[in-house]
């Protein structure tokens, strides 16, 4: 599905956990997850530090977009 | 001769230790053989023997790659084998990825043979042809049948030093290798026969199959973020409560759109995930783990973005073909398009 929307001239983000598939797969703005079955939180945390936990991966995840990239590039910060 | 030792690699499902509930299992051990292990045992008779198992959660090991690698690596190299089998992966990605891994580490920091065997589109055979045999299977564990035999009869080769023949005489996955050969016939002879049958329109096999790259030139960069529009897309089965469009838990044979134009924040009263590849109790309480519309929506009023879109798509990527997702893709990346979407966020599980 990455390829297919970068295919179609739209700026995508890939934000999951295996890195090494999304980069098999092909997705050239990559940023890595928390955890599978919670990509993008943690349960473990207080309510509001997940908050800010999630905050700070999508942050992330438009840093990534912001980027010019001429090749995969794994945003790992 | 003593009986080839060989130790077998599982994830939990496998093992019968049991579904996602139980992928965050840690590296076991067991002396002996656990489940498809039988099914290897039938084919090598005397010649071999499953030592020991070992049994890994998939959300585990691949969480954990390092820590769980050592640990494997450890346990094998205290059962002293003469060879290393990981699965049969069938179509199941991260359980292709870790037997991948394992291989390649276990035949690098050893040096003794390994094999594992995956259905053609598991993620686990681009990753590692190159390093491994990887027997063909088919994309369910209803292949075991067919699966096993080929195992142990390339296990038992490699174990034994003998030659190995081509991948379409062993039933492994295409590695890239290519081998001198001497031929009866000069290359200029037979390129013109097969130039010939070509213009007859006759069946021929190439000698030098052209590699298929299909990467995709990375879009430029968003310029001015706080004006433009982002959507959200994901893999990770993100539905409306109820799963209105019936989207199937694994091999999804659909895709939803789904308007979040009211919400600040998806809840477990609004949403929940119809992926059966992974533990849903987590997503299910905050389905913001996995499709973020509160952080985006921070954004929005804080106006680091310009506007969330107000749709958006999400299918099951358990099990689901490549060519399906593809063609999803192709559908709904033109409707973003034309709904003016500056980039989009994909989230996968």
């Amino acid at each position: 599905m990455v390829k297919e929307i970068e295919r179609a001239g739209i700026p995508v983000v890939h934000i999951c956990t295996v890195v090494p598939i999304s980069l098999t797969v092909g997705a050239n703005r990559i940023v890595p997850a928390v955890a599978i079955p919670y990509p993008l939180g943690d349960p473990n945390l207080p309510a509001a530090e997940e908050k800010k936990l999630r905050a700070r991966l999508v942050e992330n995840c438009l840093k990534a977009l912001e980027t010019e990239v001429s090749s995969q590039t794994v945003f790992d910060n | 001769m003593s009986k080839i030792r060989v130790v077998h690699y599982l994830n939990q499902f496998f093992a019968g230790i049991g579904g996602e509930e139980k992928a965050d299992h840690k590296p076991e051990l067991r002396i002996g053989i656990v489940g498809p292990g039988m099914a290897l045992k039938k084919e090598f008779g005397e010649e071999a023997e499953i030592v020991s198992t070992i049994i890994c959660g998939d959300s585990y090991f691949n969480e954990n790659l390092k820590e769980a690698s050592a640990q494997i690596l450890k346990m094998i190299r205290e059962q002293k084998p003469d060879i290393f089998m990981a699965g049969p992966a069938f179509n199941a990605g991260r359980y292709g990825a870790a037997c991948g891994t394992i291989c390649k580490m276990v035949k690098e920091e050893l040096g003794i043979p390994v094999l594992s065997a995956m259905y053609e589109e598991n993620p686990g055979v681009d990753m590692f042809r190159k390093d491994l045999f990887i027997i063909k299977t088919a994309d369910s564990a209803a292949g075991m049948r067919t699966a096993a035999p080929a195992m142990a009869k390339l296990a038992l080769k490699l174990a034994k030093k003998e030659e190995i023949g081509p991948p379409e005489a062993e039933g492994y996955h295409v590695r890239g290798i290519r081998k001198n050969v001497f031929r009866d016939k000069l290359g200029s002879k037979r390129a013109v026969e097969m130039l010939v049958k070509k213009l007859k329109g006759d069946e021929f096999v190439t000698e030098y199959p052209m590699p298929q790259f299909d990467n995709v030139t990375p879009s430029p960069a968003v310029k001015d973020m706080s004006r433009a529009k982002l959507a959200l897309v994901t893999s990770g089965g993100i539905v409306p409560k109820g799963n209105p469009d019936r989207i199937e838990s694994s091999s999804a044979s659909k895709y939803g759109k789904y308007d979040i134009s009211g919400l600040a924040a998806l809840t477990s009263e609004t949403s929940e995930t119809a992926h059966g590849g992974y533990d849903p109790v987590y997503a299910n309480k905050d389905p913001n783990r996995v499709l973020p519309v509160d952080a985006l929506r921070d954004m929005e009023k804080s106006g680091r973005i310009g506007s969330l879109h107000n749709y958006y798509y999400s299918t099951v990527g358990n099990g689901t073909s490549v060519a399906n997702s593809r063609a999803y893709a192709l559908e709904f990346a033109h409707e973003l398009k034309n709904d003016g979407v500056t980039a989009v966020i994909l989230t996968s599980t």
